[in-house]
């Protein structure tokens, strides 16, 4: 989970410089810098892409440079896309790798371009995930509930839901 | 039933395009704290809406504005996106669309600010149900925990399950009815394997961006979120099969 968290976070850094963040030291704290474990050249996921930033120490540098990427003013060398692919990371879920797309300064996309898909240990989720039968729903009134939690609803949609109907109560 | 427990002020705000619930369960007037939480959502929703040009977020995603020149709120919010998408391994993003949008992990903290806001005023029981996710705080009743039903995301007037507790949140990620997808990150298309994914937790905010995630992930959430000390997740796919996560409980 570290590796996943350093490997993100300097693939982030595009991000991260753009929000002009102060320093990586919360989410992967006191984690030294990432070896990357599959050399980015021999990764595949990365081919078309600039390598020109994959470097390590450019990715993992936080701060460095390129802080006024969201200043307008500073069209000078910002004005082409450019593809930022960061180290690809295993984990123990399988590869991470994340690509970042900067257009005339700022970012405009953040790509996962390799991540663990067809995993055999996909497997054990079935033994941690204990599926049950379709529970006989209840209705809200012989539930007692006091609140509704589900997909985020419309203003309008909130009109004739659960949740209304349970704060109409206390109107 | 006393008059204690009959205790219950109840206010709905229409703001970031859903409606607020706050429902406060102390006896007194709290309708100077009311209007606080509610001045608080709209500044949140000027700020950080995809949907208003003038906003911060907006502004900034043109280039028109520095993160450090915005709203200080602004660079809390992304570097707390910026640290779920770490622990989501990349599943939460705030550019699930290549564009600035933090929506995912926004209303939940506002909400959860919004709760912290109630109990500085002294309200201590209370909930905030903003759109759907929740932050409970305190008790429903003097000795009665929150009971909270997770829609059925097959029909919505039904509840699939309930949790209840004191001093928790519950955020729900699903297809939202007004047609919006949640993106897969990693895939740029809709998340499909699920109907909706709820989060238990202490926090709206994580518990909130993290439903997000779970609904991105699929099954895998439930192996995910282990890692998560504090949060479980409960799944429920189109079929109608529920799972949830080995420390998920009905009474927390």
């Amino acid at each position: 989970m570290r590796r996943v968290a350093l490997a993100l976070f300097s693939t982030v850094t595009g991000l991260v410089m753009l929000l002009n963040f102060k320093t990586h030291s919360t989410g992967a704290a006191g984690v030294p810098v990432a070896t990357s474990t599959t050399d980015p050249g021999n990764n595949s996921s990365s081919a078309g892409t600039s390598n020109a930033a994959t470097t390590p120490g450019a990715a993992t540098t936080p701060g460095a440079a390129t802080t006024p990427s969201t200043v307008p003013s500073s069209a000078a060398s910002t004005s082409a896309t450019k593809t930022v692919t960061g180290d690809a990371v295993d984990t123990r879920w399988g590869p991470v790798q994340v690509q970042i797309t900067v257009r005339n300064g700022t970012i405009t996309a953040v790509t996962a371009i390799e991540y663990p898909r067809n995993n055999p240990r996909d497997e054990q989720i079935n033994a941690y995930a204990i599926p049950q039968l379709n529970q006989e729903a209840l209705s809200a009134k012989s539930a007692s509930i006091d609140m509704v939690s589900g997909a985020t609803y419309t203003s309008e949609g909130y009109l004739g839901s659960l949740q209304s109907a349970l704060d109409k109560a206390g109107l | 039933m006393t008059s204690i427990e009959r205790s219950r002020t109840v206010r709905v705000e229409h703001c970031m395009g859903t409606a607020f619930t706050i429902d406060v369960r102390d006896p007194g007037g709290w309708s100077a704290a009311i209007a606080d939480v509610v001045g608080w959502l709209h500044r949140v929703d000027a700020v950080f809406s995809t949907y208003q040009p003038a906003s911060d977020i907006n502004r900034i995603q043109r280039g028109e504005l520095r993160v450090e020149d915005a709203d200080p709120e602004v660079g809390l919010v992304l570097e707390l996106c910026a640290r779920v998408q770490v622990t989501t391994g990349g599943a939460f993003s705030a550019m699930p669309q290549g564009r600035l949008d933090p929506t995912g992990l926004v209303k939940g903290w506002a909400v959860e600010r919004a709760s912290l806001l109630l109990r500085a005023h002294g309200a201590v029981n209370h909930a905030i149900n903003g759109g759907g996710d929740l932050q409970l705080s305190g008790e429903a009743a003097p000795g009665r925990p929150w009971v909270v039903g997770i829609s059925d995301p097959a029909d919505r007037s039904r509840i699939a399950r309930t949790v209840a507790g004191r001093d928790f949140a519950v955020a729900t990620s699903g297809v939202a009815e007004r047609g919006q997808h949640i993106l897969d990150p990693f895939t740029a298309r809709p998340a499909a394997a699920l109907a909706s994914a709820s989060v238990v937790g202490p926090s709206l905010t994580f518990a909130d961006a993290y439903a997000t995630a779970a609904f991105v992930l699929g099954r895998q959430a439930l192996r995910w979120i282990e890692d998560l000390d504090g949060y479980e997740a409960l799944l429920i796919e189109a079929g109608g099969t529920v799972s949830a996560s080995r420390g998920w409980r009905a009474e927390r």
